[in-house]
């Protein structure tokens, strides 16, 4: 018994060696990119501090700042509310009509799959300015066909009202992700069941709604969870969006204001960037990005809880 | 099951008494009927998907008078748009700083995130599960959440303001997407594999790179893939830290200030536009199959 035991210790301590050596790229990437630096925002969110002068104590002052005074949070937060419900919704029915679409189609199949797919590659910034200049009111080619068949033409990204569809255009453009996600879903249905409904005299719809719908739900609670989730980070596109359609000129323009046309186009994230790297207020900006880790972290909770197999135990 | 069994035998004398052929006619039409719909509708999705493409193209051909009529089609056709954009001062040098982030940024984010998975899927040990908890949650932040106090460091500690340096650094300590992807690809090797290494007197670094490595490789090209997308994408890392130095600025990153400096010329701008798109389609032809198994395996397994 006692011979046995100093060994045993020994291999555990070597396992345990073994486990830190293997996980420390992250141990070390973790603490220093993503421990350290929260625990840094928290601090700086009750700190005055502009980058120049050295920072000090301002208690609430940044929270109430935000909160209660600038311009710009609660217009944010209502447009993210908006994408929430509009362009999730739309990007998951559109993305699981696209995958059943897919399935269906017996000619061309390949040909098909790739031109759905093609447009999620394309870089979020080239696809923006492509989407501005083809939804551009005056010179735009959309607005030229709409015109030519008598469609009142919108003014799209110039528009206050139009912006946000504009937007959520291009996502539904860029469906291409949610469609192979839908597609490996849908063909994963057993057959025999959409066989016995059909023997049972079910119609198209009755098929869909009973037998599709309850086998790929998981997968529908995922598209929307990652959709939340997703629209909490949206930076790029509507960031690129309001600047190329306000016409501002180059990156240098520190002055520009973000959320053309009238803060339609507002994120959470473009105010981080906003406070921080436009007006130096890094005490609130710190405040916004909590805000945000609040937002992503409750709906990441909320996507593991209801997908456990998410962590996977072996 | 039974019921549908029932079903059949009450409507096959019906069938075969009467006119057989006529329904198995009726159903060659619907199938025909139905077949013509879900190509028509694959078809419209197509033009949806594709035109802005096609016009995207068209665009970047015309001369700079022809972009602002209704006139879709260049005449004639400005090859040399193409030739101009390339020719602009900076472009040659933002395509090779997107070259090395995306390169350097996958390469690192590959070889730091692959022993990390191995230790998640293969080793069990306490806290495990919270490693994963954690590796879940980080990989659904956005970046802005830590971006002030790691820009503070970045450049007023180390003094690494306009570089691409803060971007590249931290992708040799594991990106947690790619720790999951890899990790829910390697609970699929089977234990026997690793086991039999082991028994050989394999050290597991050894069994994870001469065994498990050549196993996993579409699952490796899959998250090379997407990283090297991510980096060739990236947009607020470059806007943060190489701002200031047009010298350090990306792809991504410039084409924006291309469009400020050619005002209105939409011809130019959408050349650039094409000319920032066409590689990553290319990579994409190349490797469709990896990228696609990899989308599915972020939504289907696990």
């Amino acid at each position: 018994m006692s011979a046995v035991h100093p060994q045993l210790r020994a291999r555990r301590r070597k396992a345990a060696l073994r486990n830190l050596a293997f996980l420390s790229p992250w141990i070390i990437g973790f603490s220093v990119f993503f421990a350290y630096p929260l625990v840094s925002t928290v601090y700086f969110s009750f700190m005055h501090y502009n980058g120049f002068d050295a920072p000090t104590w301002s208690g609430g002052k940044n929270w109430s700042y935000v909160f209660r005074d600038y311009p710009l949070f609660w217009p944010a937060l209502r447009n993210t509310l908006w994408l929430v419900v509009v362009m999730v919704t739309l990007r998951v029915v559109f993305g699981l009509g696209i995958g059943l679409l897919i399935t269906k189609i017996k000619t061309g199949a390949g040909l098909f799959r790739t031109a759905f797919y093609l447009p999620y590659l394309a870089p979020p910034v080239a696809a923006t300015m492509a989407f501005v200049f083809l939804l551009n009111p005056g010179t735009g080619p959309v607005n030229h066909i709409l015109g030519g068949i008598g469609i009142p033409a919108p003014g799209w990204f110039t528009d206050p009202h139009w912006s946000k569809p504009a937007l959520t255009v291009l996502a539904l453009w860029g469906i291409g992700d949610l469609m192979v996600i839908f597609m490996a879903a849908l063909l994963d249905v057993p057959k025999e069941q959409y066989e016995a409904a059909e023997l049972d005299g079910a119609g198209a719809w009755h098929r869909f709604r009973y037998v599709t719908l309850p086998n790929i739900s998981p997968i529908v609670t995922f598209a929307v969870v990652t959709g939340v989730i997703q629209t909490m980070q949206y930076y790029t596109q509507p960031l690129v969006a309001g600047k190329v359609a306000s016409g501002i000129i180059g990156n240098s323009g520190q002055q520009f204001e973000p959320g053309y046309p009238d803060r339609s186009t507002l994120t959470l994230p473009q105010l981080v960037y906003n406070l921080g790297f436009q007006r130096f207020d890094y005490g609130s900006a710190c405040v916004v990005a909590l805000v945000l880790f609040v937002l992503a972290m409750a709906f990441t909770a909320l996507l593991m809880r209801r997908r456990s197999g998410f962590l996977g135990e072996d | 099951m039974t019921h549908a069994t029932l079903t059949r035998g009450e409507s096959a004398p019906a069938t075969a008494a009467g006119p057989a052929g006529r329904a198995r006619r009726t159903a060659r039409r619907r199938a025909a009927l139905q077949w013509i719909a879900v190509h028509a509708l694959g078809l419209a999705a197509a033009a949806f998907f594709v035109l802005p493409f096609v016009f995207v193209l068209l665009t970047a051909l015309m001369s700079d008078n022809q972009t602002l009529t209704r006139d879709l089609w260049p005449h004639p056709f400005v090859w040399s748009n193409f030739r101009t954009v390339w020719d602009t001062p900076g472009f040659l040098t933002w395509w090779r700083n997107t070259l090395v982030y995306a390169v350097a940024g996958t390469a690192l984010t590959v070889v730091s995130s692959l022993p990390v998975a191995y230790a998640l899927a293969k080793f069990r040990f306490r806290g495990r599960n919270l490693v994963m908890v954690l590796v879940i949650s980080t990989m659904m932040l956005p970046p802005q959440v830590v971006i002030i106090p790691m820009y503070l460091f970045w450049t007023k500690q180390l003094g690494m303001d306009g570089t691409l340096w803060p971007l590249i650094i931290p992708m040799a300590f594991g990106d947690a997407f790619t720790i999951f992807l890899l990790r829910q690809f390697l609970l699929t090797v089977p234990r026997e594999y690793t086991e039999a290494a082991r028994v050989d007197g394999c050290g597991e670094l050894r069994t994870l790179l001469t065994v498990v490595v050549p196993m996993i490789r579409p699952a490796i090209a899959a998250v090379a893939l997407f990283q090297f997308f991510y980096c060739w994408n990236d947009y607020f890392g470059p806007q943060i830290y190489a701002s200031s130095n047009p010298g350090a600025w990306t792809l991504s990153y410039g084409l924006e200030s291309f469009r400020g400096a050619h005002h209105t010329d939409w011809n130019l701008t959408m050349a650039a536009t094409v000319l920032v798109m066409a590689p990553v389609i290319l990579v994409f032809f190349f490797a469709q199959k990896a990228f696609i198994e990899g989308v599915t395996l972020t939504g289907v397994k696990g």
